[in-house]
């Protein structure tokens, strides 16, 4: 059973276990618009909550997406090096960023669940 | 956001569910629902609307209207016939570019002068300067300023009924009392730029739109559509440091003019001419797919800094990253290969011919 949590920073975790999936949300794709580029971080990389980890880039702009807890980049989505797009298209599903084995669950506490995330968007 | 300026027409961009942002001093969509890769696209392969009410119309008019051009800027004024425009620009006395501009003859004694938006009133305020000395007329106008570009355009303006057939690449007229219109643009693409008063406005418009060859484009769209073209952007490519020759622009200015002109900051030109200039705008290729933005620097083999880019961002009809900026000129050759500073990352670029995407002026 997995679960979504969501950051201030329109980043999505999904927690399996102790292993995590990140991307960012609908509402930040379509702010940054079409994608182009997507500088994926290293494996085994290691990251603490507030790190750069990924940069997106749009036709226009460069932007910055954070870990959102700590952690060990345990996998990136390789396929974005040809389909940077796919962020656009599926940024919850086929569109996401990185996978993370967590050093500190308990970091989740301060994340927000779907309706909370969504009413600072609203 | 509150002390920008507000287009005309906004009501019109809220509707089609335009993204706004700020963009010298003015509130301007940037991209809508289709998005900046789809918008640059469609203009190329039919047309887009862009509201361009934020560049600012002069009419400068009186019987000393050409002498006063020629002064002001490095242009043989008296023999551009009426009807036809002229791309050049606005120089201080060292020959630094206060603004680009696109200069047009309406008439023996009327010219009509369009400059960006973020230098209108640098620019109005130096046209007044220079004008102390000249018996002229200068009007800032209050338009709606519209750009239909794309192969299309000509036949979705007929549509909209005005016909502009008879206007070949940088010829412009007044169809209308109070109404300019201009085979230009800033796409490479074949293209009108209308202004318009604002009453009249919101029906044209709209009366454009009705047309389903015809989307709304934003700004981030016009950004990439200038870039493949290879046309500068004043406050990026170009400021009040760059001489024409540097900006590699010098085909603006006549041969005779360059020689000869009595324009502000000839002397200096001239001598950078003469003695070649230390740095030339050049087209950039980044290898792969990671674009390099403005104020990336450009290192040699050596590791040594010979340049900076100026702007940069993808090209949606090429497919690739492109970017222009300046290099000493023992680099300017296309095929140089350079390396890009990215965030600490060191990316391949290679000097490449400009335009990156070929224009398709109606020329006459």
């Amino acid at each position: 059973m997995s679960k979504t949590y969501f950051t201030e920073d329109h980043e999505w975790i999904r927690v399996e276990g102790e292993t995590a999936t990140v991307g960012i949300t609908d509402y930040a794709q379509e702010q940054l618009g079409d994608l182009v580029f997507v500088e994926l971080p290293e494996t085994g990389k290691t990251l603490k909550k507030g790190d750069a980890a990924v940069v997106v880039e749009s036709v226009k702009a460069a932007s910055d997406v954070y870990a959102p807890v700590d952690g060990e980049v345990t996998e990136v989505n390789e396929a974005l090096s040809s389909e940077p797009a796919l962020v656009n298209g599926a940024p919850m599903d086929g569109g996401w960023l990185w996978k993370m084995k967590l050093s500190d669950k308990s970091q989740l506490e301060g994340l927000m669940d779907e309706a909370g995330y969504k009413a600072t968007i609203a | 956001m509150s002390d920008l300026k507000h287009l005309p027409l906004e009501s019109l961009h809220e509707e089609a569910g335009a993204r706004f942002g700020a963009f010298a001093g003015w509130r301007m969509p940037l991209t809508y629902p289709a998005g900046v890769m789809k918008e640059h696209l469609h203009t190329r392969e039919k047309a887009g609307l862009f509201d361009i009410s934020h560049m600012q119309l002069f009419t400068i008019e009186g019987a000393n209207t050409a002498a006063f051009l020629s002064r002001a800027c490095p242009l043989d004024a008296a023999a551009l016939e009426a009807g036809k425009s002229k791309y050049t620009v606005l120089l201080n006395e060292k020959a630094g570019i206060i603004d680009d501009l696109i200069v047009t003859r309406l008439g023996s004694d009327r010219f009509m002068v369009v400059a960006n938006a973020g230098n209108a009133a640098k620019d109005e305020a130096h046209f007044r300067f220079v004008a102390r000395d000249f018996d002229v007329k200068i009007d800032a106008l209050d338009r709606v300023f519209l750009a239909l570009q794309g192969p299309e355009a000509e036949s979705i303006l007929l549509g909209a009924g005005l016909d502009l057939a008879d206007l070949s690449f940088m010829t412009a007229a007044e169809p209308r009392e109070n109404w300019f219109a201009a085979r230009s643009g800033y796409t490479g693409e074949d293209g009108f730029e209308v202004a318009l008063p604002e009453e009249e406005a919101r029906r044209f418009a709209e009366k454009i739109l009705a047309d389903e060859r015809v989307i709304w484009i934003g700004l981030a769209a016009r950004d990439s559509l200038r870039l493949e073209a290879g046309l500068c952007l004043h406050g990026q490519d170009l400021d009040e440091t760059i001489d024409p020759a540097s900006a590699a622009i010098l085909w603006a200015i006549p041969k005779k003019i360059r020689e000869s002109g009595d324009f502000i900051g000839a002397e200096a030109l001239r001598r950078t001419i003469a003695e070649g200039p230390v740095r030339v705008r050049v087209g950039l290729k980044p290898d792969g797919r990671q674009p390099v933005r403005t104020g990336a620097l450009l290192l040699n083999e050596e590791g040594q800094t010979v340049g900076k880019v100026t702007s940069g961002g993808f090209g949606p009809s090429v497919g690739h990253p492109i970017a222009m900026g300046f290099v000493a000129p023992g680099y300017r050759e296309p095929g140089t290969m350079l390396v890009a500073e990215v965030r600490g990352n060191r990316l391949p670029i290679a000097v490449h011919p400009l335009p990156f995407t070929p224009h398709r002026y109606r020329k006459g």
